[in-house]
């Protein structure tokens, strides 16, 4: 028996000691690059030491019960007294815990409200908008004021606030660049925002964490940091020698692929912004047939096929597009 | 129907889902042969499939909980062993999306939920000192339903398609215009069959508790796992009418085509997300509480005390029942309701720790003093606190609305509700098996193996989800089907598979434990072998089927240990046996599962007519029911009697039958 409790006592301190550990290694999140992802990171610290006191009081507590009230060959012969209950411990541990949510409720709400803002300190400057749209399974970075448009990646002046507006062309997303800022949803005919600031030139990885199908995985973009004078210089580059936009090829981008990097001298918010509530819809369930049994499906009144395909009946378009699926999928992203 | 497409009707070309597909039909056909051989027809029919015995639907429910156990747990090996190394072949990401999405359904549903609602419905009645619950027939219903859900959801990866869009089922990707094949049909309407016997459940033991209490037997007289059982039935009862109509609202969508979820339209698929986390959440406490009544009872009865602090635990109990209703945004703080929304939902989501850490130091209380006794059952009882501890605080800091803006999504969210639910669910329905195992067969289930089972089960559980947490903080989302060696995930996440097979060789321990214990156990053990304190232990093990030849008289809390205490009540006359009144038999309840279930199949494939036909059958079944005037049976008093003296005279037994 007592080997049991042993091993038992050695598992679970080896517990809080991990958890430790948690804030002294190399991970993303507690290697902020920007005021944003720093003041979470803030809060999750001083979260993590209040947390680290309950483990540490429960995991005594726990221990030292267990081992000394432990059924033993010599304490055979005791029996336990009977006890309902004691007000007072009641009192004390209904009120400590109550402070800890105060003590974690009070920055939690400070930092909500923050990050809603402009972070402190970079007030004065006049923030950079960046219109993103998620579509199936890629990220459209769209430059209303620089009027250009990037596919997967997106170039940023350092220390200049960023304003991501984030919809999306169809499934629901998440926004998230660890190493400057939490994340946000991206949803279809509506608009979400983030707000961010990179204190160092230098590349960071953005992601989808909110799983959208087949293509999931692998929908990262990179978030490029640079000086000023490289962000000018790079929107002339754009200016002067990237493609043009076309609203077709434009549909054949929010098909569900996966793309590599794309860069455009102009932006699909000239014809469509998907955050608008009457905004068309970009859906086309025909090219999301691959697995298992094919149910129907239901025409749109506003969808964007609609204007240019009123002749074709929906069952025809059914049938044909019903074997060529398997070039839609999202298993090959690693060739990317 | 005439355009049936054969060739997508089962699912072929993938070796696994053909393995799959062998073994069940193999499956099922020992079990038909072996019925037949063994010339068990009448008798299956007539014991189990029929009966309207609580204890023997509580059985049926833990049979069938295990059986999804393994399935769901089939499902997690194969995604822990699709991450175990950095781009692996071994699943394509269609199929691992299919299995992530049935691991967590199946689990949550069709695992937790029937296994603590199997150990209610064979526990509560003798707790409260009852001979049935309120409504027996209806609780076979019950059973048959969740069954009939259950296998629906089950024959999904063979015939037609898995649900691919996550348990969580978000939409627009859940809906027909981002999933057209049917697979997802098979979310909307399973769950939609099960959830009625679920929300029938939670209705027959708010009447039982509340009306069918032995004499003495007040509110705060009850045993733990009865208060834990009645405050869960609330919740089901103010909880799953909404995930129905949220059900219904998206077989609208994907079978009629209408835009309640849709992008199309004016749909929101923030509806769904609210209306799915607004039952999603509770449902956490639906099997979280009852567990916690589980833990209660054991570690009451193996450190020989009296529970902590009863009143401040019933009223923690209540207290999270109210808050989980009122939690439900943070589950996406990230959705953009704005601060003050978020504010708000952090709130009241860390006021849960409050109660929740009052029942901890209540049971650390309990233990204080007592003396414990490490049994199999005390052990899965003592790996929970700190275990759930950690699932706690992580809990906490998840629960911070600007933090969890780096947590969403992530692996860290996953191990932390895995941190949750398995000390706090699957640890539970560990203990109650090894401790209310005896009052159900007879037999105890080995100690020594019991051992076994709980190591590796619970070194397995830490090692494969406390990598978790580090890889979430590292950037590394959940449900994503594979990962670059660029990454620097890949020794976490071996190390997680690793120990995912360690927990496996557990569970695998727990199930030889089973079939040991059946042929080989000891038979000749009291009615009370833990020495135990409730009503439970009160009566014959197995528990004869009208429970109790007198109704016990409840004096005070702990009713069965102040009996034995004082010597009084442990006897039994002939001249206080009288004639019980018994419930009847009925097949009623399985045909309906039949019925439920052939309607929903042919509602999942879209074939209308059939569904409308075979759905008449519904029709039929009420109306017969509703003239059904079968009163029930008496037992004899001649029979009563032979079966107390019986078990009552054995050798070692507390209670003695005095003719």
């Amino acid at each position: 028996m007592l080997k049991y409790i042993k091993l038992f006592v050695a598992l679970f301190a080896v517990i809080p000691v991990l958890l430790l550990t948690g804030c002294e290694t190399n991970m993303v999140v507690f290697e902020p690059q920007g005021p944003v992802a720093r003041s979470i990171m803030e809060l999750i610290n001083w979260s993590l030491m209040w947390m680290l006191l309950v483990v540490v009081v429960v995991f005594a507590m726990f221990g030292f019960i267990v081992w000394k009230y432990r059924e033993r060959k010599e304490n055979m012969n005791y029996e336990p007294p009977e006890e309902h209950g004691n007000t007072l411990f009641e009192i004390i541990w209904t009120a400590i815990p109550i402070l800890i949510v105060i003590a974690l409720i009070i920055p939690t709400v400070k930092t909500l409200y923050a990050l809603e803002e402009v972070p402190e300190g970079y007030e004065n400057e006049e923030p950079l908008t960046v219109h993103v749209t998620a579509a199936d399974w890629k990220w459209i970075f769209s430059y209303p004021e620089q009027g250009i448009e990037t596919v997967n990646y997106v170039n940023i002046p350092e220390d200049r606030p960023v304003n991501f507006k984030l919809t999306s062309a169809g499934t629901m997303q998440s926004f998230w660049v660890p190493a400057l800022a939490g994340q946000k949803y991206a949803m279809a005919k509506m608009e979400t925002q983030l707000i961010l600031v990179a204190e160092n030139p230098g590349s960071y990885v953005g992601k989808n964490s909110n799983f959208n199908g087949r293509g999931y995985t692998g929908m990262e973009f990179e978030v490029l940091a640079q000086t000023q004078q490289d962000f000018n210089q790079w929107i002339a580059d754009v200016k002067n020698t990237a493609p043009v936009l076309t609203e077709e090829k434009y549909e054949e981008m929010l098909k569900p692929t996966h793309l590599g990097r794309l860069t455009f001298k102009n932006t699909h918010l000239a014809w469509v912004n998907h955050a608008d509530e009457d905004a068309q819809t970009y859906t086309n369930p025909e090219l999301y047939r691959y697995n298992g049994y094919q149910g129907k499906t239901f025409e749109e009144e506003d969808n964007y096929m609609n204007e240019n395909s009123e002749t074709e009946s929906g069952d025809h378009h059914h049938e044909e597009n019903h074997d060529d699926h398997g070039n839609h999928g999202g298993d090959d992203h690693g060739q990317h | 129907m005439g355009n049936i497409k054969w060739d997508e009707f089962f699912i072929t070309g993938d070796p696994l889902i053909l393995g799959a597909q062998v073994s069940i039909a193999l499956t099922m056909l020992g079990v038909l042969f072996g019925l037949t051989y063994l010339k068990k027809w009448k008798w299956i029919w007539r014991e189990w499939i029929t009966t309207v015995d609580h204890k023997r639907i509580g059985i049926m429910y833990i049979i069938a909980a295990i059986l999804m156990f393994f399935r769901g747990g089939i499902d997690g090996l194969l995604m822990k062993a699709q991450t175990s190394r950095p781009e692996m072949g071994l699943l394509s990401s269609q199929h691992y999306n299919e299995i992530f999405t049935t691991h967590g359904v199946i689990m949550i549903l069709f695992m937790a939920m029937p296994f603590l609602i199997g150990l209610m419905n064979v526990v509560i009645p003798l707790q409260i000192g009852a001979r049935d619950v309120a409504f027996p027939q209806l609780n076979a219903l019950s059973f048959w339903l969740f069954f009939s859900g259950a296998m629906l959801f089950n024959i999904s990866f063979v015939i037609g398609g898995s649900p691919d869009a996550g348990w969580t089922s978000y939409f627009p990707l859940a809906g027909k215009e981002f999933s057209p094949s049917i697979a997802n049909n098979y979310y909307a309407i399973a769950l939609q069959i099960a959830g009625i016997g679920t929300l029938m459940t939670g209705i027959n033991f708010i009447v039982t508790i509340l009306k069918m209490r032995t004499k003495g037997m007040t509110l705060m007289r009850m045993p733990m796992f009865t208060w834990t059982a009645l405050v869960t039935s609330g919740i089901i009862v103010a909880a799953f009418p909404i995930f129905t109509v949220a059900l219904a609202l998206m077989k609208f969508d994907r079978l009629f085509g209408t835009h309640f979820f849709t992008v199309s339209s004016g749909g929101s698929d923030m509806l769904w997300a609210n209306l799915f986390w607004l039952w999603g959440h509770p449902e956490v406490y639906i099997v979280a509480l009852p567990a916690f009544g589980i833990f209660s009872e054991v570690i009451a009865t193996f450190s020989r005390k009296q529970l902590f602090g009863y009143k401040s635990m019933v009223y923690a109990t209540v207290g999270i029942a109210l808050l989980s209703m009122v939690v439900w945004v943070h589950h996406f703080y990230t959705m953009g309701s704005g601060p003050g929304v978020n504010s708000f939902f952090s709130l009241t989501t860390m006021l849960i720790a409050v109660p929740t850490g009052i029942k901890i130091f209540n049971w650390l209380f309990t233990m204080r003093k007592g003396r414990i006794k490490l049994s199999s059952a005390m052990l899965w009882a003592l790996a929970f606190i700190p275990t759930f501890t950690i699932g706690g605080v992580t809990g906490v800091m998840l629960a911070m609305g600007a933090a969890d803006f780096q947590y969403h999504n992530t692996l860290f969210l996953v191990a932390h509700f895995h941190y949750v639910l398995i000390p706090g669910v699957v640890f539970a329905v560990f203990a109650g098996l090894y401790y209310w195992w005896p009052k159900m067969f007879g037999h105890m289930l080995n100690e020594r193996l019991g051992k076994w089972h709980f190591w590796l089960f619970n070194i397995g559980f830490n090692v494969t989800f406390m990598p978790m947490f580090f890889l979430g903080l590292n950037g590394a989302v959940r449900r994503s089907y594979t990962y670059s060696a660029e990454s620097g995930f890949a020794p976490l996440f071996l190390l997680s598979a690793i120990g995912s097979v360690i927990l496996a060789a557990g569970f695998a321990v727990f199930c030889y434990n089973i079939y040991w214990s059946i042929r080989y156990a000891d038979r000749n053990i009291s009615s009370d072998p833990w020495d135990a304190r409730t009503l439970e232990w009160a009566t014959a093990s197995p528990v004869q089927h009208y429970n109790f030849a007198k109704l016990p008289e409840v004096k005070s809390f702990d009713a069965f240990w102040q009996m034995k205490k004082n010597n009084e009540g442990l006897t039994l006359k002939d001249s206080e046996i009288e004639e019980i009144h018994m419930p009847s038999n009925s097949g009623q309840p399985f045909m309906m599962c039949v019925i439920f279930g052939v309607v929903g199949f042919f509602l999942v494939f879209e074939w209308f007519i059939p569904a409308a036909i075979a759905s008449v059958g519904i029709i039929v079944g009420l109306i017969y029911r509703s003239f059904d005037y079968n009163d029930g049976y008496h037992i004899p008093v001649e029979e009563i009697s032979k079966t107390e003296s019986t078990w009552r005279n054995e050798k070692g037994e507390v209670h003695k039958h005095v003719g």
